[in-house]
């Protein structure tokens, strides 16, 4: 097994975690734990926002960067790491831990 | 013939020469030449007239100032005027003397001729004898034609300037008239492009031009060789090493998630951490407590001993930790794992390595190399910036040199003056060695042998050799790089100087037991602790080794660890074997510790190391299962790190203090009974 699909694993097990999502540049989840329609209906609203986030984050300063953003809602937290090519996406349920 | 000429002047010429001509041809017969030439020429003199009357002065009539003015009647009045043949004025009877008669005879003839102008003509006629010499004289061939002009243009004898007659000529091209031409093309081909543009955008197309230029540049100076080389190392990469590869790629952004997640999971702990201080602190002066944060573990880890903890000298949540075995029998290989407060759940880097082990430094310059002494003897240094494998950069082997029992520590020093890395390393063996990175080799040198003093090993036929101490901690002073103590098997405290080899500056008799830990003060660079299995904790200055410990705590169970907090000269704490740890500050208490707290209860586990957070009131314990648990200090542990008006200075004063409040009645008693306290062995 890959360190990155450990590193999953270990993120996965976590408790609370609801879902582990990797797309790639061009909006395709290449791994993830959840089930498909949820799957795709995350990657490609969260790509969309984090992009816009990215953009806000750049305009400001272009030599900053946005690493990584957090969206705290009523029933999960949504954490996005925008990596060069990639997207990782994470769903946790913070009231279970 | 002439050349054709053109302009005025020429022409004017060309007319007088017509005329000329016309004159010759009307008194003698015309030459076939004179015909054929004539249309041409008044062609080109009606051109010439017709262009010469837009330029031709106006006529004006000049008077004579004393003509008559006459009146119109007067104009108009008819004179009648007779023309007779006979002059009128001619006398009608002259007279002429006769010679011949002698007498005077009427004449009878009147010359009745009156001249009003006479001009000699400069034409001759042909046929006549003088114009016959004169053809001969120009030559039969040039036509009689140019008569005028035979004394100017003679092609064939000298040229006889004629001022008179004198014509310039020029000559003027033909003007071509202006033309328009006109093509049409095809227009060129249009694309309609929009696009809103950021900023960033335009600062990421200059970056990556920059890029493309630097590249560029490189790569005309690098050969072709290296060019053809690449595509084929491309064609032998599977499809399965690129996945892997590119996956490979989100593990940065995998490992923040990673923390986020554990933030999240263990969000009170880390609230806890920042925000957290035990109110209860107030009400109990002199007392204080741990407060467990998170516990660090590592499932494959559980089954190793921790023998050694290092925070990294830069990254101030970056912990090292060393896992070994403490049980003799059995070395069942060791693990070398860094942690970070952020992933409490899992390390950040792992290292297997086959042997146990058993120590290990973080140089505090170059942060990323880690220094370990494992339990076979070898030595070697990870770099953590390198080392992707479990290979460490160096390794030290029993060929090129190692230590022949477990090296309990090592220790990083400055770079020598050649600027290559080394570091001590000391072993039960009784050597400490100094081991330096070369480019491609660990190189070694012994540095000192330790011996127990005044012991010698009497063999079976009666030779005696010196018995061997075994060392097991040693510490460098900050302050006097050269100085160092060493703390032996024995129980005996050895201050060496790394100028003085095999030669001690001074020794004491410590502990009764085994010496676990020794560790120098941070502030103060004469003070110094030692703890031991024979259940003390000692404190010592080592400027005055004979006088004996300053401090002694008895902690009813042997001493595993005992270590200086970083923020104050007179806080320690101390773990014992049986799981309580202890914190004291003599300036606050001399007798008792601030607070024991009880951490592994009721377990079989041991605990084997602490240590302080350098920037974080946090104190982590490690146990012999591989766990490690971390404790926030409360306030009352740490009031002088809450201080505002703190200094090193000042701590050194407080340090200061306290010394001369032991020494004074120890050395007073000293002189009373003029025998020093400990016997001091040379």
């Amino acid at each position: 097994m890959s360190e990155v699909e450990e590193t999953m694993r270990r993120i996965q097990s976590h408790p609370g975690v609801v879902g582990v999502i990797i797309v790639n540049a061009e909006g395709i989840p290449i791994r993830t734990t959840l089930d498909n329609s949820a799957t795709t209906q995350y990657a490609a609203l969260i790509q969309q926002l984090s992009s816009k986030a990215r953009s806000a984050v750049r305009d400001i300063d272009p030599q900053n960067d946005l690493c990584f953003l957090r969206i705290r809602t009523l029933k999960h937290e949504i954490m996005v790491a925008p990596d060069k090519e990639y997207l990782l996406i994470v769903v946790q349920n913070p009231s279970e831990t | 013939m002439k050349p054709t000429r053109t302009g005025k002047k020429s022409l004017i010429s060309n007319l007088s020469s017509n005329k000329l001509i016309t004159s010759l041809s009307k008194t003698a017969a015309p030459s076939d030449v004179n015909l054929a030439r004539k249309p041409s020429m008044y062609i080109s003199t009606d051109v010439g007239d017709d262009q010469d009357e837009a330029w031709m002065q106006t006529k004006v009539l000049l008077k004579p100032p004393d003509q008559l003015t006459l009146s119109e009647q007067e104009l108009k009045e008819e004179h009648t005027r007779m023309l007779t043949a006979n002059n009128p004025r001619a006398p009608s009877n002259p007279i002429r003397f006769s010679f011949k008669d002698s007498a005077y005879k009427p004449v009878t003839q009147v010359d009745n001729v009156a001249v009003l102008f006479h001009m000699d003509t400069n034409l001759l006629h042909k046929d006549s004898d003088e114009g016959k010499r004169q053809l001969e004289k120009e030559g039969t061939t040039e036509g009689a034609t140019e008569t005028g002009e035979t004394r100017t243009a003679d092609s064939n004898g000298p040229k006889i300037q004629n001022q008179f007659n004198y014509s310039e000529r020029a000559a003027q091209t033909l003007n071509h008239p202006p033309r328009d031409r006109e093509t049409m093309t095809d227009p060129p081909p249009r694309l309609n492009f929009n696009g809103s543009v950021s900023q960033w955008e335009i600062h990421d197309a200059y970056v990556e031009d920059i890029k493309r230029q630097k590249l560029s540049k490189e790569k005309s100076k690098t050969t072709k060789f290296h060019v053809k080389d690449e595509p084929k190392k491309r064609g032998l990469s599977t499809m399965d090493e690129i996945e892997s590869d590119e996956l490979q790629k989100v593990s940065g952004g995998l490992s923040i998630l990673e923390r986020m997640v554990n933030q999240n999971t263990y969000d009170d702990i880390s609230q806890d951490f920042k925000y957290w201080e035990d109110a209860g602190d107030e009400f109990r002066s002199g007392q204080g407590s741990l407060l467990p944060l998170w516990k660090l573990s590592y499932e494959k880890a559980r089954k190793y001993s921790v023998t050694s903890l290092k925070w990294n000298s830069k990254y101030k949540d970056f912990l090292a930790v060393g896992y070994g075995s403490h049980s003799f029998m059995n070395d069942k290989g060791g693990l070398l794992c860094f942690y970070t407060l952020k992933n409490p759940s899992f390390p950040e880097f792992i290292f297997q390595s086959e042997s146990g082990i058993a120590s290990l430094d973080n140089d505090t310059n170059d942060y990323n190399l880690i220094a370990v002494g494992y339990y076979s003897g070898n030595v070697a240094v990870y770099d953590l910036a390198q080392s992707k494998e479990d290979n460490p950069v160096y390794f030290s082997t029993a060929l090129t040199g190692k230590h022949s029992d477990p090296v309990w520590q090592v220790a990083w020093q400055k770079p020598d003056p050649d600027g290559f890395l080394n570091f001590y390393s000391i072993s039960s063996d009784g050597v400490i060695k100094t081991w330096t990175l070369m480019k491609n080799e660990l190189q070694h040198a012994e540095v000192i042998q330790l011996r127990v003093e005044g012991q010698k090993l009497v063999g079976p036929s009666g030779v005696e050799s010196e018995l061997l101490g075994c060392g097991t901690c040693f510490d460098f002073c900050k302050k006097l790089d050269y100085i160092f103590l060493v703390g032996t098997e024995e129980g005996r405290v050895h201050k060496c100087s790394k100028t003085y080899i095999n030669q001690y500056l001074d020794t004491a008799h410590a502990h009764n037991m085994t010496i676990y830990s020794l560790k120098i003060n941070p502030i103060h660079p004469s003070v110094f602790l030692t703890c031991s299995a024979d259940w003390a904790v000692k404190v010592w200055n080592h400027a005055e080794l004979e006088v004996g410990p300053l401090f002694t705590f008895d902690l009813n169970s042997p001493v595993a660890d005992a270590t200086w907090a970083p923020y104050a000269s007179t806080v320690f704490a101390a773990c014992t074997i049986d799981g309580f740890v202890y914190v004291y500050d003599l300036n606050i208490n001399k007798y008792a510790p601030l607070c024991k707290q009880q951490i592994l209860q009721g377990k079989k586990s041991k605990l084997t190391r602490l240590v302080f957070n350098p920037y974080f009131p946090v104190l982590i314990v490690a146990d012999d299962r591989g766990t490690l648990y971390s404790f926030k200090l409360s306030p009352n542990l740490r009031k002088v790190e809450i201080e505002k008006n703190r200094s090193e200075e000042s701590e050194m004063v407080k340090m200061e203090k306290l010394i001369a409040f032991i020494l004074e009645p120890l050395l007073v008693k000293q002189r009373q009974s003029s025998a020093p306290a400990i016997p001091v062995q040379t």
